[in-house]
This record gives structure tokens, sequence and C-alpha cells, in this order.
């Protein structure tokens, strides 16, 4: 039997992945990427950021390495480790080192979310040194001109736990994301859904309705991504209350009166 | 024997003793004449009632009696406790004159009941209404319960029960219709032109007219409302039709129709084509809009351009590195649509400063909002930055400073209100406590440096022992994922496979970090009975503690409280969760002082409240005091110790776990009745205060 391995640093993105740009944001991250800047994305859940790194990635032409960020995630889940095979130790790399080693795009996704000693490995290869020292193996290990660092985390959450060290946020260039214009979100989701126009436009306002609540009684709005979700499901033939009910409103609060006042904001729109 | 009713005698004796005769003097042969009638277990629950009552006031509770034998042939057990508690209640919010004539006039309160029952409360509804409200954008208005309806274009006025339907469905219904329709009102420009020339009967027809061009509005932007103010219409709308033409119909429905076009019509409209009032349509209150309108116009403008003008700075600064600015004349603002073909609107529009588009922070953008829909655009002269010294921002600060409270007329606007338990009634009393956060001012004085000095042997033990408490890092051997290969497992696994075994897949080490994930308050008694030693000694505590605490880094804060009555209930900040722990708390710190009174239970609900803000595992709420809950008023004795005992418990229900740390001697008594048996420690010598609070907070958090 044949275990199928699963090479990420071999693989390219084919289509284009669906990207409306906002602002400037893809002439700044290919300059970027050609003078060899490492780039940090800022930005609320669902805006956007994994989507436009795809599709960088296959502007690019280069493969993309996502890491999503967990606070068990360790320095050595990065960077690689010993294991052992057929009786003997054998180094793999972890997916920080296989993106240097292959010129990939590395994303580290959430960076935040990691612990603090963990996000320490990136600094050398975040700035002009470009190197990944693996002490392990005793390897130097120099990133191709091709190898970009990407991170992205979200400014929103105002923890004092949670927030990118100057050390850290210092190396990158910063692209900040937000939800897109009414005009421009209403096109995404008719790309993403082919939904109709109406019921797009609607879907929009109600997340402007939510994002409108956000610090009386919300700790966000709904996010592009669950506006997506929720025309999907009414692409689907669910109707569009329910779609709300379950898609948004659910999905951002436990809170019953708020529930019930989104239900009610919903069910005026539609 | 036993179930044999009470004879008159002895109701007597009991209705004595519960409205307390020898103060009050009521005649209780009356009510007791009537009583003796009941069985026994009515005659129980009736008297059981009139305790509960004569707690909240006697002259209430004797009414009751007197009243009650009647109520209970009129109607059933619930309906005479639930007229009871609402005579209570009302007691509570409006006086004795009011809860009484609820007591007396039990049939209109029996005739209503269905109204209660199948109505829609305001208090019950407006936590959907209100973020409801906030979600239909604009700018951020207020909601209350009131005798009319109407808005005053900050407030939208409901009344306190809804009951026009006989489905209590269709009752929040039109509180939702209600709401938008006032809401429409302010957005959709019914108060940009003059109203007042109008007379009563113009206005009356103005206000209809004017409701058929917001319908027509709403239907444009929330046509599922829309559907359903419709069929809350037909509902309604059974004789009457409307009897206007057609075209003034359509004149109002026009997508460009504005205020002016409703004035307009009502010249048209002769007298017997009235049109009829819809349900939700309230009235309008020229004179609250225009006071209320005025003084927002007057502010707005001003705070406009001097925020302009703060922008100017800010953008000049950045400029005059490529090019300085010629100098002279003020700096002007334009407004520019982003979408041409649609109306102006706050968000579509832009600002532009000397020809460039700029992004205005976002407190400009309110007023923006704000002012775009008073006026349907930001007037022209709004547009200049306010030159030095133009305004006196001072006249706009609301001037609802917390420690004024007690100055000037009274009021309970900027504070929070608590409910509080009565045991006797075995009730909550609505919002009662009126509770205030006010910032303790730092004293720079030598009195931290003076008790780290005294206690230096002390602190340099605490700092040991809660240096060996901070987290460690662990290794754990044999893991089944980790940093390193475990060779020891690695080798035996080795063994294990040659031999034929089965391998174990835990063959790593791993760094293992305890983290601590505490959040604690530490609620301190500045009651007046703390004056002098008790308060030098609390003082030296919290230096103490705070010393020993940030080498674990814990999350803590330092409240303290007093007050007096429930109108007057003082948390003192001393350290937020958010500050560090600096020169300015540790002069905070030295400047505890004792005030006046302890009532718990509100402090407690309060602090709740903060804890809800912080994400831990652990959250701890060490409370330092003196003696029993105790106020001026009738918290005192087991009422206070019930209330504090409630609070206590709405707390362990938000996962906080509460600890008590006092001096008082006799806390044994009631303690353990209120934290529960392990969760108090009685200090009996003052001065060790200091060391055993670090101590204690030690054993608790390990």
């Amino acid at each position: 039997m044949k275990t199928k391995v699963l090479k990420p640093e071999e693989h390219f993105i084919k289509d284009e992945p669906y990207y409306l740009p906002i602002g400037e944001e893809i002439s700044v991250f290919e300059s970027a990427y050609k003078q060899q800047l490492p780039v940090l994305l800022k930005g609320p859940t669902g805006c956007g950021k994994t989507r436009f790194m795809e599709h960088m990635a296959w502007r690019l032409k280069r493969p993309l390495i996502t890491v999503s960020c967990h606070d068990d995630l360790t320095a050595s889940d990065l960077v690689g480790r010993f294991l052992i095979t057929s009786g003997e130790t054998t180094w793999v790399d972890g997916p920080l080192a296989s993106a240097v080693r292959h010129g990939a795009i590395c994303y580290l996704d959430e960076i935040v979310e990691a612990r603090k000693d963990t996000t320490v490995v990136i600094h050398p290869l975040a700035d002009d040194r470009r190197v990944l020292p693996m002490e392990k193996i005793g390897e130097l290990l120099e990133a191709p001109p091709e190898f970009c660092l990407a991170i992205s985390y979200n400014p929103g959450y105002q923890s004092v736990m949670k927030d990118l060290k100057q050390s850290t946020r210092q190396r990158f260039v910063a692209l900040e994301f937000d939800y897109p214009d009414p005009e421009l979100e209403t096109e995404i989701i008719i790309q993403e859904t082919d939904i109709d126009a109406e019921t797009a436009r609607l879907l929009v306002k109600f997340a402007h309705m939510t994002r409108d609540l956000k610090g009386s009684g919300l700790d966000e709005g709904a996010s592009t991504r669950l506006l997506v979700h929720a025309a999907k499901l009414i692409h689907d033939g669910i109707s569009p209350i329910i779609a709300c009910e379950t898609a948004i409103a659910q999905s951002i609060t436990d809170d019953h009166d708020m529930l019930v006042a989104m239900s009610e904001l919903s069910s005026s729109l539609f | 024997m036993k179930h044999e009713p009470l004879s008159k005698e002895q109701i007597i004796e009991i209705l004595d003793e519960y409205l307390e005769v020898e103060f009050s003097f009521v005649k209780n042969e009356l009510p007791a004449e009537q009583i003796v009638t009941l069985p026994r277990h009515q005659q129980k629950y009736i008297l059981n009632l009139v305790k509960r009552v004569a707690d909240t006031n006697i002259e209430l509770a004797y009414q009751l009696a007197c009243n009650c034998v009647y109520a209970l042939e009129a109607t059933d057990t619930d309906m005479v406790e639930e007229w009871a508690m609402t005579a209570t209640d009302i007691y509570d919010r409006k006086g004795l004159f009011p809860a009484m004539s609820v007591i007396r006039d039990l049939d209109h309160f029996i005739s209503t009941a269905h109204e209660r029952a199948h109505g829609s409360m305001f208090d019950e509804e407006v936590s959907v209404l209100l973020p409801f409200l906030h979600g239909l954008s604009g700018r951020k208005l207020k909601l209350q319960s009131a005798e009319h309806t109407y808005t005053d274009t900050e407030t939208i006025y409901l009344p306190p029960v809804m009951a026009v339907f006989s489905d209590e469905k269709d009752n929040f219904l039109l509180y939702k219709a209600t709401v938008a329709h006032h809401w429409a009102q302010i957005h959709f420009g019914t108060f940009r032109t003059d109203l007042s020339r109008l007379d009563d009967t113009d206005l009356m027809k103005f206000s209809s007219l004017e409701t058929i061009r917001l319908d027509a509005c709403i239907k444009r932007e929330l046509p599922g409302l829309h559907r359903q103010m419709q069929a809350l219409r037909d509902k309604q709308m059974t004789a009457e039709a409307d009897t206007l033409p057609t075209d003034i119909i359509d004149a109002l429905s026009a997508p460009g129709a504005d205020v002016n076009t409703t004035l307009d019509v009502l010249k048209k409209v002769s007298h017997k084509d009235s049109p009829v009032s819809r349900c939700y349509q309230g009235m309008i209150n020229i004179g609250a809009v225009i006071e209320t309108m005025n003084r927002r116009i007057e502010r707005e403008k001003v705070l406009f351009r001097v925020a302009l003008s703060e922008l100017t700075r800010e953008l000049d600064r950045v400029s005059e590195a490529e090019d300085k600015p010629e100098a002279g004349g003020k700096p002007e603002f334009g407004l520019k649509k982003k979408n041409e073909n649609e109306p102006l609107s706050a968000s579509n529009s832009q600002l532009e400063y000397e020809g460039d588009l700029i992004a205005p922070p976002e407190n400009v953008r309110q007023l923006m909002r704000s002012i775009i829909i008073d006026f349907g655009e930001v007037p022209p002269e709004y547009l200049v930055a306010a030159g030095p010294g133009e305004y006196d921002l001072s006249v706009f600060d609301s001037g609802l400073k917390p420690e004024d409270v007690w100055q000037g007329t009274y009021h309970e606007e900027g504070a929070q209100l608590y409910n509080e338990w009565n045991y006797k009634r075995q009730h909550y009393h609505k919002n009662w406590c009126v509770l205030r956060e006010i910032e303790v001012q730092p004293l720079y004085d030598s009195f931290v440096e003076d008790t780290l000095n005294k206690h230096s042997g002390l602190l340099k033990s605490l700092r040991n022992t809660f240096e060996y408490l901070r987290g460690e890092d662990k290794l754990l051997k044999r893991q089944p994922h980790g940093d390193d290969v475990d060779i020891d497992a690695v080798v035996e696994a080795h063994a294990d496979v040659k031999s034929g075994m089965e391998m174990t897949n835990r063959l790593f080490t791993k760094m293992h970090k305890e983290e601590r994930n505490v959040a604690v308050i530490f609620m301190v008694d500045m009651s007046g009975s703390t004056k002098g030693w008790i308060n030098q000694a609390e003082r030296e505590s919290l230096i103490l503690l705070s010393e020993v605490i940030e080498i674990l880094g814990d999350r803590y804060a330092i409240y303290g409280f007093s007050g007096m009555t429930r109108k007057r209930c003082e948390l003192f900040r001393i350290k937020a969760f958010d500050d560090t722990y600096d020169e300015e708390v540790k002069a905070r710190i030295s400047n505890i002082q004792p005030y006046d009174y302890t009532r718990m239970g509100v402090f407690i609900r309060h602090v709740i409240r903060h804890f809800s803000e912080v994400e831990a595992s652990t959250k701890l709420l060490i409370t330092l005091s003196d003696g029993k809950p105790d106020d001026y008023d009738t918290y005192r004795g087991d009422y206070g110790v019930e209330d504090t005992r409630q609070a206590l418990f709405e707390a362990r229900r938000d996962g906080i776990h509460s600890f008590c740390i006092t001096i008082d001697e006799e806390a044994r008594d009631y303690l353990p009745h209120m934290y529960g048996a392990a969760n108090y420690t009685v200090i009996d010598n003052v001065a060790t205060l200091p060391l055993k609070v670090s101590d204690i907070y030690r054993r608790l958090t390990t």
C-alpha cells in the first residue's frame, strides 16, 4: 500500500481564485514580493485575507503553504523535526522550512494565536537576512528570491494577550483589509454564489446593520464570508430569513435578545 | 384540630404582629372579619401575602388584607399574587399613592389582565427593540417608555404596554413598526422643515400624509418590514378606508418625494378627504423636536468645526514636509458624493480637504452622519474649520461629573442601575441601586515607600514564594507529539519492535509551560468603619499584594466600595484590569479613604459585569471587609446579608469564585451563609492582614 503524501510545496494554483481588489493591495503586494519584503495582512475575520493570498499565489505562480496558527503551535511545527523511519531518525522539514527550500509563499494565518516564542523563529526570515536557522540539524537555510513570508492577524480582538509584538510587526509591510464597500461586496456575493442582485444587495444591507451593532451588543459584525454562506443557502432554496438566522446571526452571537433583534432586522429586509 | 380555620382573635393577633399595630395603629378587626370566613389553607395564603407586602409598606398590606377576600372570590390565587406584587413594584417606582390605587381598583386590574397577558410590555421588549433600532443605522437613538408615542429626534417614546391586538405577537410587531416609523421620520427628514406654523388639525393631517410617504420609503428600504406593517394595517382597518385620491398617494409615494411634497399635498387635501391614521403613527410633538434639534444642531456645529480644525492641524503636519500651505484664511473642506446618482447620505459622502479625499476619523464621521440626517446635507458654513479659541468647548461638556451628582438637581443620568434582592418579598427590586464608578485621585506621598520599607523582610520572602509559583517550564516525557525525540522511549520502542511487540507512539519530549490564566478583582471596603488602622492595613495589604501579583503576571483589578442609600452607591476605581501597576496606581492606593456605608450586593453585581469583559479560566473575587453589609436605610441585618448572598449566587452562576477576608470577629455567624463554609477567612489581628492577604491569595490560586 502506498500512502498518498500531500506536498503543498509542489502544489500550484491553476485556476484564478476570484478576488475583487478594494484598493492598491495587489500592486503593493507584488512590489513587496519583488523587493523581498514580508507582508502583514490585518483585518477582521472573513474579509478576504486568505482568498487574497490564494489569488496572489496564483498571480505570482508560486506554491502557497498556509499554516493556521494555534496556541499549541511550536517552533518545530514550523521548522521541522526528527522522525523515525526504518530504525533510523530522519529529518522532516516543517512547512516554513519547506517553503523556504522551494521558494514558495508561506502564509501564517492568525499569527497571534501562536505562542509568543514561536513567532520569534520567523524574525531572521523577516528582515534583510532572509535566513532560517535550523539548529537541530545545524543548517542555515537561505531563502531564494522567490520565497515570500506573509502573516495575518485580526486587530479587532483587542486583547492584551493577543497582540503582535512590536519586534515582530515592525518587520512587515502592512496591508489593511476591511469589508468592501456595499457595491463591491454585492458584486462579490453575486460572483461567488450566482444569486440575484437584489437579494445580494439586501444581504449586504443586513451585514451593515449587524456591523452597526458592533460595540452595542455584538463583538463583530457579519463578515463577507458569512454573507457568502447565507447567499449559498438562499441560492439553494432556503428562505432568506432562515438563511440569515442560521448562516449569519447564530454564527456571530449566542445572546438571545440579540438573536431576536437580528431576526427582526432580517425579516424587515426580506 | 390542626386544620381548623383560625379564629378571628388568632387572625387579629397575627395581623397585629405583621402590621406592627403598636406603631401603625391600624384596626385589624375589619380584615380579620373577612379572612375568618376563608378555609384554613386560604387564610394561610393570605396572611403570608400580607406579611410579604407588609415588609414593603404597612398601609399597602393593610389595604390588601381588607380587599383580598373579595379578590379571591373574583379571581384565582395566581392573579391575586400578581396583583400584590404589581402593587409593590409600583410602590417602588412611583410611591404609595399609585400603589394604593392598584390595590383598591381590583376590578380594573382584572379587566386589564388580558391586556397584560396578551399585550407586549416595553420593559420586556426593549432589549430586542433597542438593537433592532440601532441596526437600522443612523444616529444612535434611545428608547424610553412614556404616555404618548412620539420622538424628539434623539429618543423614541413608546407606551409601556402595547395591547391593541389580541395576539401578543401582533402587539410586539406593532412596537417594532412604531419604532421603525419614528426612525423613518428622523431618517427620511420629516423634521427638515419648520412644522411649527401648522395648527393642530393640520398637524394631524400632515402626520397621516407623511406616514404615507414614509411607508413608501420603508417599502423601498425595508420591504419585509413594510409587508409586516401592511398586515398590521389590514388588521386595524376594518371599517375605515382611505378616501384619498390615488394621485395624491402616488405623489407621496414617489421616490423623490420629501417633506415639502407632503406639505404641498396638505394644501390640496380637502376636508372630506381626511387621511386615516395608522396604528403605529403616534403623534408629532413639535415642541420637543424643536427643542432637541436646536440644542443638538448648535452643539454639533461647534463639535464638527472644532473636529475639522483638529483634522487640519494633523493633515498640515503631514504635508508640511512636502510643501508649506499658504498662511492666512481658514482652511476649507468640501463634501463629495461617492455615487453621483444616489442621494446624499452618510455612506454616500466623502470629505475633501484642499482638493484631496481624506478619511475622517470615527467621531467626525458620526457627526457628519447626524448632521446629514438633520439637514439632508452638510451646510457650507459647517465645512470651515474653527479658528483658534473661537469656541469654548467646555460649554458642551455635559458637565455630569459623577462627583457632582448631589449638586443641583438630582438625576440618575450616567449611572448604572442594578436590581436588589428583597428576601422578605422573595422578589427583586428592579433597577433599585444607582451605581457610579469614580476614579480615586492619586495622592503622591511617602506611603508606598514607607510600606515597602516597613515590610521589606516580609516582601522578600513573599517574592521568593511567588517566584516559585510562577509558571515553570516542565519537560514532559513520552508524549505523542513534541519538540524533541525522547531517546529513552525510542530505545525502548525499538526493543519492543524487535521482540515483536507493538510500538508505542509516545516517543517525544515536550516543553510544557504551566500557564496561569487568572483574573482577580479585589474589592476593598471603604466604609466609614474602616477609619484608622484598618484602612492603613488595607492599603498596606494592597501594596504588598500588587507587588507579588506582578511577579505572577495575573490580571488583577482593585476597586473600593462605599455609599449611602441605594441612590448613591460609589465604586472607586483604583486599578482596572488594563491599568499597569505604576506610580499613579500606587498613589491611588495611598489615597484610599474611609467614606460612608457598605451596601455590598450592588457592587458584586457590577463587578460581575467587569468579569464578563475578561477571558480567564479562573475568575476570583476577593473582598476585604470589616463587617456585615450595612447601609443607612433598610440595608441592615438579614436584608443586607440575603441580598449579598443572592449577588454572590449570581456571581457563582457566571463562574466567579468569591472569597471574603474579614476582620470582623463575629463574621463566623453570617459569612458561611453568604460565601459558603470554606470561602472566607477571619483575621483576628489587623496587623497581620498584609501578610495574610498575600498568603491567602497564594493558597487560592494554586
